[in-house]
């Protein structure tokens, strides 16, 4: 049984008819078409799909489409400023080459804003503890720890 | 203009932006117009007959457009996957080459083996469907053991080969290798599994295949590391389809270390149902089916001996390997045990003689191939935990036996067929032994004690054989392939350059590193300079990325393209200028005269071969193109020395690695931040299979018990520490980069590295991989009982 499904979507409202069993991330990907958000492992291990829904991380890959319903959900494609001018998390990944294939870059992001939001001044210990549901297979975390760290203090001063 | 020399320099990633916001375009990204969603029906079972495929109530359920089963496939005339590469066995005889059906014909013989397949308007349809198809299976007895699959009375799992042995391969001379030992004072020797490995790139494998009935033409996006590879094989192996009206394209992939190197059913499938439905047909694996369906690594079970004098000199190496090849022979599995692996037993020393034996066997498991380094690891562990252990049985520093026995002249012709062009294993073992402060070893050794816990050290001093391959040799080792890489480098009117590459990029930033090899060659900004690279459709050919090959190899087909650019640059240039040819320059991006005052900048010639109103047209075809195959006179020897310093927990078996230091010869580096990221990556995948990784079949059902992300522990960031990294530089002498290759290093050095500190540790002899705490504090516990 198709149904209506609404929630806002990087600051827009968006609807669409879905299967009852549809997945946020499904959702996501093939109702919106915003293709940032990855699936690498349909089971909640990876973080590849991680977005933001009302403000926290959450794995897109491990909850309904329904269960959104009415929340504010931030994409990968939501981070960067509209003029396409890069989050400082995301600049501090550029910086840091704390990217190689891309593919769970998008959810490491989403994850390591959410980290800072918890942690404003983390040390390298408790990133690399809270990178505990992001699996990343090309950059050995090296990396993408110095990203975290570095990118902290100009992201806790964004609140 | 500028500086315009990029060599050396850490230029930020190309692609770097397009995927921080979102906007990379993977394989599943790709969704044409009336699209249909396949669902494959796999193999619950190791080994079964299968007596009955009834596809009836699938096919009526809502929204399925198609259900194909092994007899359809049959039937249709598709062949099976073909390998790349013909071993020949010690008795002369080519190995035994069973059918590799794309979907099962009469039997499975792995978890996950394909059975039928069905095509719906929806994913969630097609899922649904699969359900509904009733496969009767005859289970028959498993073996998913390389040793068990040889015993007397073991499951046949190919007609073909009744004692499911696929080769017996020899490389060396044995009768002296038998005689150097007999002949020596020392001889260490030991046995050891190397463990298998799931790859778990993070991006599933993919495929969306398009028939186009008005051109007859067809459109495959896939997750691929090697798209003309994949096209040529499946049309002319499987498909018999027109070559040139099949167009591969391998868009941005997620990670591939190997495992997206191989022509899969899934490919053939979704291409060939394509034209049956006469729609696009995608096929997006779920994670498990990357466990039980990837081809996975490693798999050897060794016994390995090392003799040597009475002066720590090695006289000689004796090696038998049981390789796993799995139930099938995936694209390259043949060579990785073979051609990769014994050949590079010499490791980083003048060893004289060298004998290596490996059997081959099928196993009711996933099919065995490449992974991160290939044949290399393997050959690595077995000389770094040899070497480290004949060092301790000595009571020698390990450091100081590797010395003793160090290559130090170049050329250097092993014994096992490679020809070293160059190296420096002193200078990289120095510096990571100060890096790693190893003076200081001892004194954080009592610190450790002191706190009840075990502090130990190894070292591990790798070589690989990268840049594969010079294709006369490759082929006279059985290859069935070429091994060279093409470039083609179009200058557009206005100066800007368009690079496209046979090599592909699924992380290694050549965007990036190939266009500083670009513009640092024409002068020209890195910003105006593009990266072609996954297309058959635009690429002229291309062997694709794997084995560290991409800069070695696929770099300087682009420079000889490059090289033939300058040379016409050069009579436009001198035209202009009304010069001899003889007497332009190039350099910094502007053509001059020698000792004149007259130039000509690169935008302006490239303007001028467009916009040919003064240009020699009787002599010289307008326009800026030019292309060019790479064929290597040899293979490229990156080496390194790594040291990993790690503290157990005698309590809980719990390593933790303290220190990890990794010194690099990757020969000239383009771009240092990259290769630096290479290693990371590589390390903690080497740190993986020592710590952490290793996939279990049971033994008697086939059952992959290691079948999640749950089961299978891929190293989390919490698992691995930050790196400590340096390079030192002997340039390869054969490719005019000067470059070996950085990819694999990483997960080729580690695992002896951090196997011979945890043994240090603990003070055992051997451990299995992975070393797990359970598996630690066991050798403890036993040690103690003992």
């Amino acid at each position: 049984m198709p149904v209506k499904v609404s929630m806002t979507v990087n600051g827009k409202p968006v609807a669409a008819e879905v299967e009852e069993r549809t997945l946020l991330v499904t959702f996501i990907r093939e109702a919106l078409r915003l293709t940032g958000t990855h699936v690498g492992c349909d089971t909640a291990q990876c973080g590849a799909c991680t977005v933001h829904m009302n403000g926290n991380a959450v794995k897109a890959c491990n909850i309904l489409a329904l269960q959104a319903e009415g929340a504010n959900i931030l994409t990968i494609e939501g981070v960067a400023a509209t003029d396409g001018t890069l989050h400082p998390m995301q600049e501090a990944f550029r910086e840091h080459h704390a990217l190689q294939c891309g593919f769970c870059t998008p959810g490491m992001v989403l994850s390591a804003i959410d980290l800072v939001k918890r942690h404003p001044n983390p040390t390298e210990a408790v990133v690399r503890a809270e990178l505990d549901g992001n699996f990343c297979r090309c950059t050995g975390y090296h990396n993408i720890v110095k990203a975290i760290l570095a990118a902290a203090p100009k992201v806790a001063a964004m609140r | 203009m500028g500086s315009t020399n990029f060599i050396g320099a850490s230029v930020k990633r190309k692609e770097d932006y397009r995927f921080l916001i979102g906007a990379g375009q993977y394989t599943d990204d790709v969704v044409p117009e009336r699209t249909s969603y396949a669902v494959f029906v796999r193999s619950p079972h190791g080994h079964a007959k299968l007596r009955k495929v009834d596809t009836a109530k699938a096919a009526k359920a809502p929204g399925v457009i198609a259900v194909y089963t092994g007899d359809d496939i049959a039937k249709a005339g598709v062949n099976g996957l073909p390998c790349g590469w013909l071993i020949t066995d010690v008795n002369g005889q080519p190995m035994k080459e069973p059918p590799y059906p794309v979907l099962a014909q009469g039997k499975v013989r792995y978890v996950g083996d394909r059975v039928a397949v069905v095509i719906a308007e929806t994913y969630p349809q097609a899922k649904d469907a699969a359900e509904l198809i009733e496969v009767d299976y005859e289970v028959l007895p498993a073996v998913t053991d390389a040793a068990a699959a040889r015993n007397k009375g073991a499951p046949v799992i190919h007609d073909i080969a009744p004692d499911n042995t696929c080769y017996v391969w020899a490389l060396g001379d044995k009768a002296k290798v038998d005689e150097a030992f007999k002949a020596a004072a020392h001889v260490t020797r030991l046995e050891f599994v190397n463990n298998r490995l799931i790859p778990n790139a993070i991006e599933p494998r993919a495929a969306v295949g398009a028939y186009s009935r008005g051109d007859e033409s067809y459109t495959l996006h896939v997750t691929s590391q090697n798209p003309h590879v994949e096209r040529l094989l499946m049309t002319a192996f499987v498909l018999g389809l027109p070559e040139h009206k099949v167009r591969v394209v391998a868009p941005d992939v997620g990670g591939g270390f190997g495992s997206k190197i191989y022509l899969y059913g899934e490919d053939v499938v979704v291409t060939w149902a394509s034209r049956q439905v006469n729609r696009p047909v995608k096929w997006t694996a779920e994670r498990m089916e990357s466990f039980t369906s990837d081809a996975h690594g490693r798999d050897h079970v060794t016994t390995a001996e090392l003799a040597l004098d009475k002066n720590g000199k090695f006289l000689a190496m004796r090696v038998h390997t049981t390789a796993n090849l799995g139930a099938y022979l995936s694209t390259f599995s043949s060579c990785i045990p073979t051609i990769l692996y014994a050949t590079l037993l010499a490791g980083q020393y003048a060893t004289p003689q060298i004998y290596c034996e490996v059997t081959a066997v099928f196993t009711n498991t996933a099919p065995v191939d490449a992974y991160r380094g290939a044949g290399r690891p393997e050959a690595a562990y077995v000389v770094e935990r040899l070497v480290e252990t004949a060092a301790r049985e000595l009571k020698v520093d390990p450091a100081e036996l590797r010395r003793r026995n160090f290559i130090r002249s170049f050329p250097y012709q092993t014994p096992v067929a490679l020809l070293y062009d160059t190296g420096n294993f002193d200078a990289t073992l120095d510096a990571a032994l100060e890096l790693g402060d190893v003076a200081g070893y001892a004194k954080r050794k009592a610190e450790s004690a002191a706190r009840g816990k075990l502090r130990g050290i190894g070292y591990s001093c790798y070589i690989e054989a990268c840049g594969i391959a010079p294709s006369n040799i490759a082929g006279a080792l059985g290859a069935r392939a070429g091994l060279y890489e093409a470039g083609e480098v179009r200058v557009h009117p206005t100066g800007k350059v368009t690079v496209f590459t046979g090599s592909h990029s699924h992380g290694q930033g050549h965007e990036t590193t190939f266009a500083q090899v670009v513009a640092s060659r024409l002068g020209i900004a890195v910003e105006d300079v593009d990266i072609v690279h996954g297309d058959t459709s635009k690429i002229p050919f291309g062997m694709g990325t794997y084995g560290s090959r991409s800069l070695a190899v696929g770099g300087t087909a682009i420079v000889k393209a490059l090289d033939k650019v300058v040379a016409k640059g050069k009579k436009i240039a001198a035209h202009l200028m009304e010069a001899a040819e003889a007497d332009v320059e190039f350099t910094d991006g502007v053509f001059k005269v020698g000792g004149t005052d007259k130039q000509v900048p690169f935008a302006q010639v490239a303007l001028t071969a467009y916009v040919p109103h003064n240009y020699p047209l009787d002599k010289l075809e307008p326009g800026l193109n030019e292309n060019a195959f790479y064929d290597p006179t040899n293979f490229t020897f990156p080496a390194g020395a790594y040291v990993c310093e790690v503290e157990v927990d005698p309590d809980t078996g719990k390593t933790m690695i303290e220190r990890f230091v990794a010194v690099d010869d990757f020969g000239k580096v383009i771009n240092p931040m990259i290769v630096a990221g290479q290693v990371h990556g590589g390390l903690t995948q080497g740190i993986g299979q020592a710590l952490l990784e290793g996939c279990r079949y049971d033994a008697e059902t086939g059952q992959l018990v290691t079948g999640t992300m749950m089961d299978y522990c891929l190293p989390r960031a919490g698992d691995v520490p930050s790196y400590q990294l340096d390079t030192r530089e002997t340039p390869c002498t054969h490719n005019p980069l000067g470059v070996k290759g950085c990819g694999e290093a990483g997960a080729i050095g580690a695992p002896p590295a951090l196997m011979n500190a945890i043994t240090d540790a603990i003070g055992v002899r051997d451990l299995p991989m992975p070393a797990t705490a359970e598996t630690v504090w066991r050798a403890l516990a036993a040690k103690q009982a003992a």
